[in-house]
């Protein structure tokens, strides 16, 4: 039993087996020698004494192999020996090697690359942060809708929690950057300081934030960037530390480089730089919002400390919120915080990600069941062109378990490429999700680390059992007595092991019909969304903006470059409208929100109505299309000293003046009290799929932002335009950067693209799946075919004209299919329902979907048969009867 | 001369390691001896006796070490190592308390 015994001799028959074979050769040869001795000393001569010898002891060479037996690791031998031949057979019919190669790859990859996703978007998502298992995300409830929370709420939380290991702020902000000439908008955080030293990452240059940093307003002007940024902007330059540079036109000391690979804490988005709490104020906007409570901004993480379930987490962290609650009535009645595990972190892509993976998982493991069942029908196939081969190994004395192992390996090789092939294609598509975002730099890697690999390894034994036991279920009933009945002719349809392979077919029939019927129900969504009125009109118009802060322009300077820029537009040829507006609809900035007050509205007790409005300019309803039902809009005399004004929609007439014209009513704004002088339609505001809402628009120059979009509707091309406004812009100050132009289509496009992703995703692999099954279809037609040739042949003789023949063998193929559609049928109407909030407008059971995923179906199905069932056609009667 | 017996399964590895347990042999010397020692009674199969030495020298009962033979020749010596000595008595208890057994079994009977 001990080990410096064997392990030499398992060493020695692995690697050294001539000098074993030898041995074992020596030690027979001197047992013969010395029984010949024997048997001439009893008076043999030496020919029969050799001859007695070799048969007293049985058989040399079976000697040899029962000791060879003996040795444990002839079982590697016999694998290595199975992997060989494995090999061989596969290099034989290299048509049938790669097809099987390929499908697996397909199949394997589609799983490794969704897996690859949900591991470094949903699971792992932050590069090089330490135990991300542990880490959720908080946000502040009111009346248990999702809000933000408060800085002084959150460090009230730290202080309390015990179950908490640590709690971190990372709030996403942008920042114009100029260095040089080249002026860019780039992401970022505002952090708290225990930032670096919560979430384990150590800058490779300087230092993370230290205590105290992230407190004071604007004390703290200091910045980490990251380590892209400072090899693209700042040349990897190693003296950077100690430096300084202008983020949003405030001039920062650059403390620290972070290390490569992090990209910080938002799944969608790459960071580039962070910056202390302290700092707000800067990117931010609106004051001080480190000392209010009722200022809500922050988008926080914790580390709950070990064995520490998020429930457990709630419960205190609930506990925590109700005392606040108590002691601050003013900022937090009705407010609480909750917990998300990080793959339903509400603030950032993850959330709008999660439902699209949890259909992804369901797709891509139906497309390897398809795969599997094509590979299995394959291999079937060839098992019956090995029958020979086989039957011949069981004569010659393989048992039957051995043939079973060799048919595994054969099983496992395939797998095996078909993995490796699978997680390549992984590793290519892992950065691939973000192309299918239209128009956005979107950050969404897939990460290929142990866990995916185990899975995709897990998935290829899977696979190779299924695969490899097919044809091994098939060798089962092989007898040896078939070996001499060869090449049996099969009546269509009728014969063992047909069914098997029909049934095969059926299932690839049955999983293709349901993606597809999933991937129509998702298109049609699409179309819904993308053709709901969304209140205003995209066509032609186009919208931009200038970084005036960030050049240094304040409110009297803003005004005047607005008011001057806006005629200079208004005049360059094709412009047939132009306005200001602060927020875009659908757009990534929020309207602003204010609790509101209406002459006559008596709000029910315990609920303070709040609406968001949207600072513009006059022309702004021209310039989007919106319709003015009664009033007027805002002109160029509603500036800071008239008085104050409001245009309200019809969602807004309804709920507060019960349907009253509201005009010359008063509106109470942020606590002033406005006029409402027009009234309009109601539009889309944040999504497509939103029910109307109340919303408000009062002048920018009544509620002046620096910032403001600029809209423009022309009849011009985009190029023509962006380049006539930059020559515009320019005139003014020749020192202002223009943002990239985009279509008001792009913007609201954006905001759907988490449901074309969806779809894309989704039809790519409906169609996937359709190719496979009409792939898998097709070779069960065909080989049915060529097996039963005696029986057409034999049909055609009698008299069977050419479109018999061709019914016959579509109608056989169809008969597949039919049943493969309806058990899809069945089977879609239980399972679509997963699609559940993905839909918009369209029922689970669409009979639309359902028609046109049934006529696809069809329609490759008949495609798939008629090539087998025209060369069934054109079999030779005389040629296919005399073959037998 | 009675027809030699065939042997009880598993016995034969019993019957190497003891021969063994005296002095180390080369597996023609094994197969003598074991003639030999049972008065020709046990034969050994020769066919069968190299996959057992095989077997054991697998397991680490036994080991192997080439030498000369009586007659100059070079062969295969086998040598018990520790673990097989061991073994080796556990297995004669084994077996002594079996073939008690089965003694008081048989003689009831008669």
């Amino acid at each position: 039993m001990r080990w410096h015994y064997k392990l030499p001799l398992r060493l020695r028959s692995l690697f050294r087996k001539d000098r074993a074979e030898l041995d074992l050769n020596d030690e027979l040869q001197f047992h013969l020698q010395n029984q010949i001795d024997e048997f001439v000393a009893q008076g043999m001569n030496p020919q029969e004494a050799r001859r007695a010898a070799r048969q007293s002891l049985g058989g040399v060479e079976q000697v040899k192999e029962e000791c060879r037996d003996m040795r444990p690791t002839n079982l590697i031998e016999k694998f290595l020996q199975d992997v060989r031949f494995g090999f061989r057979m596969l290099r034989r019919s290299p048509g049938f090697t790669v097809l099987t190669i390929l499908c697996l790859t397909l199949g394997i990859g589609a799983n490794a690359a969704v897996f690859s996703w949900v591991e470094g978007i949903l699971l792992r998502p932050y590069p090089l942060v330490s135990q991300q298992e542990r880490l959720v995300s908080l946000t502040g409830t009111v009346r248990d809708e999702k809000d933000e929370t408060s800085w002084p709420d959150l460090l009230d939380l730290q202080r309390s929690c015990t179950l908490c290991e640590t709690l971190f702020v990372s709030k996403i902000t942008g920042a114009t950057l100029n260095i040089g000439e080249r002026a860019q908008v780039i992401s970022g955080s505002i952090v708290s300081a225990n930032y670096f030293d919560a979430i384990g990452v150590h800058p490779i240059l300087g230092r993370g934030f230290e205590p105290g940093e992230d407190t004071g307003r604007n004390a703290h002007p200091l910045v980490v960037i990251s380590y892209h940024l400072w090899q693209t902007r700042f040349k990897g330059d190693p003296q950077i530390i100690g430096t300084t540079q202008r983020f949003d036109n405030v001039v920062h000391t650059i403390i620290g480089v972070a290390p490569q690979g992090f990209c910080g804490t938002f799944v969608g988005r790459s960071m580039e730089y962070w910056v202390p709490a302290s700092m707000l104020e800067v990117f931010d906007g609106g004051g001080d919002k480190l000392e209010d409570r009722g200022a809500r901004w922050a988008e926080a993480y914790v580390r709950l400390k070990p064995g520490v379930t998020r429930n457990q987490a709630q419960q205190e962290i609930s506990a925590i919120a109700t005392r606040l609650e108590a002691e601050y009535p003013a900022t937090n009645r009705g407010r609480g915080i909750k917990v998300w595990p990080l793959w339903q972190t509400p603030f950032n892509h993850a959330g709008h990600l999660l439902p699209i993976f949890e259909i992804m998982v369901v797709v891509t493991m139906l497309v390897l069941l398809i795969v599997c069942a094509n590979v299995g029908n394959l291999l079937l196939v060839r098992s019956f062109a090995r029958r020979h081969e086989m039957t011949v190994r069981l004569a010659l004395g393989a048992g039957p378990g051995r043939l079973l192992r060799q048919l595994v390996t054969e099983g496992l090789l395939l797998s095996a490429f078909g993995a490796a092939g699978g997680i390549l294609v992984a590793f290519w598509c892992r950065h691939a999700l973000v192309l299918l975002f239209p128009g956005d730099a979107m950050y969404l890697p897939g990460q290929i680390d142990g866990r995916v690999l185990g899975l995709s390894a897990a998935i290829c034994l899977v696979v190779t059992l299924a695969v490899g036991l097919v044809p091994a279920f098939q060798t089962r009933h092989l007898a040896l007595a078939d070996t001499l009945k060869t090449g049996v002719s099969t009546v269509l349809g009728a014969r063992g092991g047909a069914w098997f392979r029909s049934s095969l077919v059926i299932l690839q029939v049955t999983l293709s019909f349901i993606l597809l019927v999933g991937a129509s129900l998702l298109i049609q969504s699409l179309r819904k969304i993308r053709t709901t009125d969304l209140g205003f009109s995209t066509t032609r118009v186009f919208d931009t903006w200038m970084p005036l802060v960030a050049a240094g322009y304040d409110a009297p300077r803003a005004k005047t470059f607005q008011d001057e820029l806006i005629q200079r537009v208004r005049a360059i040829p094709g412009v047939e409208s132009a306005a200001y507006a602060r927020a875009v609809p659908l757009g990534y900035g929020s309207f602003s929100s204010t609790p509101i007050a209406v002459d006559g509205y008596e709000p029910p007790p315990n609920e303070q109505p709040t609406a968001e409005y949207n600072e513009v300019s006059p022309d702004y309803f021209a310039t989007l299309g919106i319709p003015l039902l009664s009033g007027r809009e805002f002109t160029r005399a509603d500036d800071e000293n008239a008085a104050r004004v409001a245009i309200v929609n019809q969602t807004m007439i309804a709920r507060y003046w019960r349907g009253q014209n509201p005009i010359g009513q008063r509106l109470q704004v942020k606590g002033d009290w406005v006029q409402v002088v027009g009234v309009v339609k109601d539009s889309k505001y944040h999504s497509m799929d939103e029910a109307p809402r109340p919303f408000f628009y009062v002048p920018l120059r009544q509620y002046f932002a620096i910032e403001p979009g600029i809209h423009i509707r022309t009849t011009q091309p985009l190029q023509t335009v962006q380049t006539a406004l930059i020559r515009e812009v320019r005139a003014l100050d020749p020192n202002l950067a223009v943002y990239e132009m985009i279509p008001l289509q792009e913007q609201v496009d954006r905001s759907t693209s988490h449901e074309l992703v969806a779809v894309a995703l989704v039809a790519l692999f409906g169609g996937l799946a359709l190719l496979l099954a009409s792939i898998g279809l097709y070779g069960v037609m065909s080989y049915t075919v060529s097996q039963s040739a005696r029986e057409l042949g034999l049909r055609m003789a009698l008299g069977a004209s050419t479109s018999s023949v061709l019914r016959l063998v579509l109608s056989r193929g169809l008969l597949l299919t039919t049943t493969g559609i309806i058990i899809g049928i069945a089977l879609a109407l239980l399972l679509t329902r997963l699609l559940g909030n993905l839909l918009y407008q369209v029922s689970p059971r669409d009979p639309l979907a359902f028609a046109a995923a049934f006529a696809v179906m069809t329609l490759a199905s008949v495609a798939a048969c008629f090539l087998p069932a025209w060369r069934a056609t054109r079999t030779d009667p005389v040629r296919a009867l005399r073959a037998e | 001369m009675a027809k030699p017996t065939d042997l009880v399964q598993g016995t034969l590895d019993l019957l190497i390691l003891r021969t063994l347990a005296l002095q180390p042999m080369h597996g023609w010397g094994i197969a003598q001896r074991i003639r030999q020692v049972s008065k020709e009674v046990l034969q050994v199969r020769q066919g069968a006796l190299y996959p057992a030495l095989h077997r054991l020298e697998q397991q680490g009962w036994i080991r192997a070490k080439w030498g000369e033979s009586e007659n100059n020749r070079r062969a295969k010596y086998y040598l018990l190592t520790p673990d097989g000595a061991k073994y080796l008595r556990q297995e004669q208890a084994q077996w002594k308390r079996l073939s008690s057994a089965i003694g008081l079994v048989l003689e009831m009977s008669s």
